[in-house]
């Protein structure tokens, strides 16, 4: 999505230290910057401890700010109840309302914004539909299973038509479905034109959902880029792994006129031999038919996508989920 | 304005929608208290009919300290300790002050509620050994005002201070206290010959509830006087306010 496309958050050198003892201070986050446009999902993705909640915390007003600024839609984020008009969140841990019934929490909230009875019922009634909780809408939330109370939590904060989503680990503790279930509806959401930004330490959900990811660790913001683009920084890239019986030295020669990067490494066993070549998925024609052009047979074709993961790796020197 | 309204509105809705549970939980300790110190001993000759005008003050201002309390240290300690309800109104476009009030007002309003149902508990069941004299209904209403107001200021002040797991022992260590240590059953003036004990008690609020009220229903029972006890009501809802909303804002901010 569009990098001229016009900010809606803007990240200057926000700063977070927690004080634990006189002498001891943990720095949160360290002065990060960025800027999120309108229209766009994006991600912060990082271990457990990276900061990505700390962040979210103060871009939503429940985290004082120690140093720097940060404006959402052009409104400081110190000036908390104007802020909170445009903003909303879904939290990792439930907080729905128990007392409440669904749809009451949705037209509570909405009520909380002071949206008129008429706009709030119609509206609570429209994204129960969304949510696929309809049926539901009377019963009291005590009941709701993750999945179910993460869609209302959604819903809720649709209530009130912020101009920013922030989703802080919303899918973490959910079954696959749920997950994907609820992937489904954040890119509806955002082709309907809601600017949501999101924190996950899963790299297939930042992969898959955001158009823009800042990797985040210990505080600072390692990189920044379209998933494509961070991808393409993993040195080597993409590769696919041959297994042969046997590697004719024509063969070789063909693979490396395919090979884009002309890098091509050759590991022999015993009773077979790996060529590895480097690109994508879209080389597998072109090698299938050299391998068949040197009358070779193939044990196995592998290819191997580089992930965000790797990335992490590459940057950190560690694991995302330690 | 129309956030704290709707605020509000949520609490009240769902207190009506529990009213059965509420008042049963409410209203069972001014009932034991009333039936058994005004109707059975006195009944069995255990204690002077005229004791019941001496409890009754008493009661009033300690039902109404329990529900004030209850009402809003409970839901409060659960909300920040586990549940975090409370989340989506501390994102209510509103400042976290006035949710703080909010608060404030729904305790005392349950706390009324409470009070209001100690006259007619104790006109059903001990009226026979009741003389109350209302010397004043401003002032009556006055003591209501400002026991509501402290007792749910009370309740903010534990509710941000205790975790939900010691709820129990908040109420063994510091309400139970508060409740036989306020001059609740006896008269403070009583106390002259335990007089560290009749110093010590000063600084609970429970004493110029239950002697305000002595004073407003029972004025010949000897009481603080009226000046003292209205000034050490205001002294607590102001001290108790600010140290509960400087304890909820500590809370609500990470």
């Amino acid at each position: 999505m569009a990098e001229q496309a016009e900010a809606i958050i803007d990240i200057e050198g926000l700063k977070k230290t927690y004080t634990l003892d006189s002498h001891r201070h943990v720095e949160a986050v360290k002065g990060i910057k960025f800027s999120v446009n309108a229209g766009e999902i994006f991600g912060l993705l990082g271990p457990n401890g990276a900061g990505k909640t700390t962040t979210i915390g103060m871009l939503t007003t429940r985290v004082k700010v120690t140093a720097g600024d940060a404006f959402i839609a052009g409104i400081n984020i110190r000036d908390e109840v104007a802020v909170k008009r445009l903003i909303a969140v879904v939290p990792q841990q439930n907080n729905l309302d128990r007392s409440l019934t669904a749809r009451e929490n949705l037209t509570f909230h909405a009520k909380y914004f002071g949206v008129p009875k008429q706009v709030r019922e119609k509206k609570a009634e429209e994204l129960l539909k969304m949510m696929g909780l309809k049926g539901r809408q009377d019963d009291y939330v005590r009941a709701f299973s993750g999945g179910m109370a993460q869609r209302l939590m959604i819903a809720r904060a649709l209530m009130h038509e912020p101009k920013v989503l922030f989703l802080d680990e919303a899918t973490t503790g959910l079954d696959p479905q749920s997950r994907r279930l609820l992937w489904d509806k954040v890119r509806e959401l955002n082709e309907s034109g809601q600017t949501i930004l999101l924190t996950t330490h899963y790299m297939d959900e930042a992969d898959e959902l955001c158009h823009r990811i800042a990797i985040i660790d210990h505080g600072e913001v390692l990189a920044l880029d379209t998933p494509h683009n961070l991808k393409r920084m993993v040195p080597g890239g993409n590769r696919i792994d041959l297994e042969l019986p046997e590697a004719p030295d024509r063969l070789v020669d063909i693979l490396r006129g395919i090979d884009r990067t002309g890098v091509i490494s050759r590991r022999d066993e015993e009773d077979r031999v790996i060529l590895s070549v480097h690109g994508g998925q879209g080389l597998i024609p072109g090698i299938i038919k050299a391998v068949q052009e040197t009358n070779t047979d193939i044990l196995s074709v592998q290819l191997h996508h580089v992930t965000l993961e790797d990335l992490f790796i590459h940057l950190t020197g560690r694991r995302l989920r330690d | 304005m129309k956030t704290f309204v709707a605020l509000l509105q949520r609490d009240v809705t769902v207190l009506i929608r529990d009213l059965p549970e509420f008042v049963m939980r409410i209203a069972m300790q001014p009932f034991l208290f009333v039936f058994v110190f005004g109707y059975v001993l006195p009944s069995i000759g255990q204690v002077k009919s005229s004791y019941a005008n001496l409890l009754l003050p008493g009661i009033l201002a300690a039902s109404m300290m329990m529900a004030g309390v209850q009402g809003t240290a409970i839901p409060l300690s659960q909300d920040f300790g586990a549940i975090k309800e409370i989340e989506d109104r501390l994102m209510a476009p509103i400042r976290i002050s006035m949710v703080v009030l909010e608060k404030i007002v729904m305790g005392t309003l349950q706390a009324w509620i409470a009070g209001g149902l100690v006259f007619p508990l104790a006109w059903a069941i001990m009226r026979s050994n009741l003389s109350l004299h209302v010397t004043s209904f401003s002032y009556l209403f006055l003591y209501l005002f400002l026991v509501g107001l402290a007792s749910a200021a009370t309740g903010i002040t534990l509710g941000t201070i205790i975790s939900p797991f010691k709820i129990p022992l908040m109420f063994a260590t510091i309400i139970i206290p508060m409740i036989f240590l306020g001059a609740t059953y006896y008269p403070w003036h009583a106390l002259s010959n335990v007089v560290w004990l009749q110093t010590i008690i000063l600084i609970n609020p429970m004493v110029y509830a239950a002697e305000g009220f002595r004073s407003v229903l029972t004025p010949g029972i000897p009481h603080i006087r009226m000046l003292f006890t209205i000034l050490g009501l205001f002294a607590a809802v102001i001290i108790l306010s600010g140290i509960g909303l400087r304890g909820f804002i500590k809370r609500a901010y990470s």
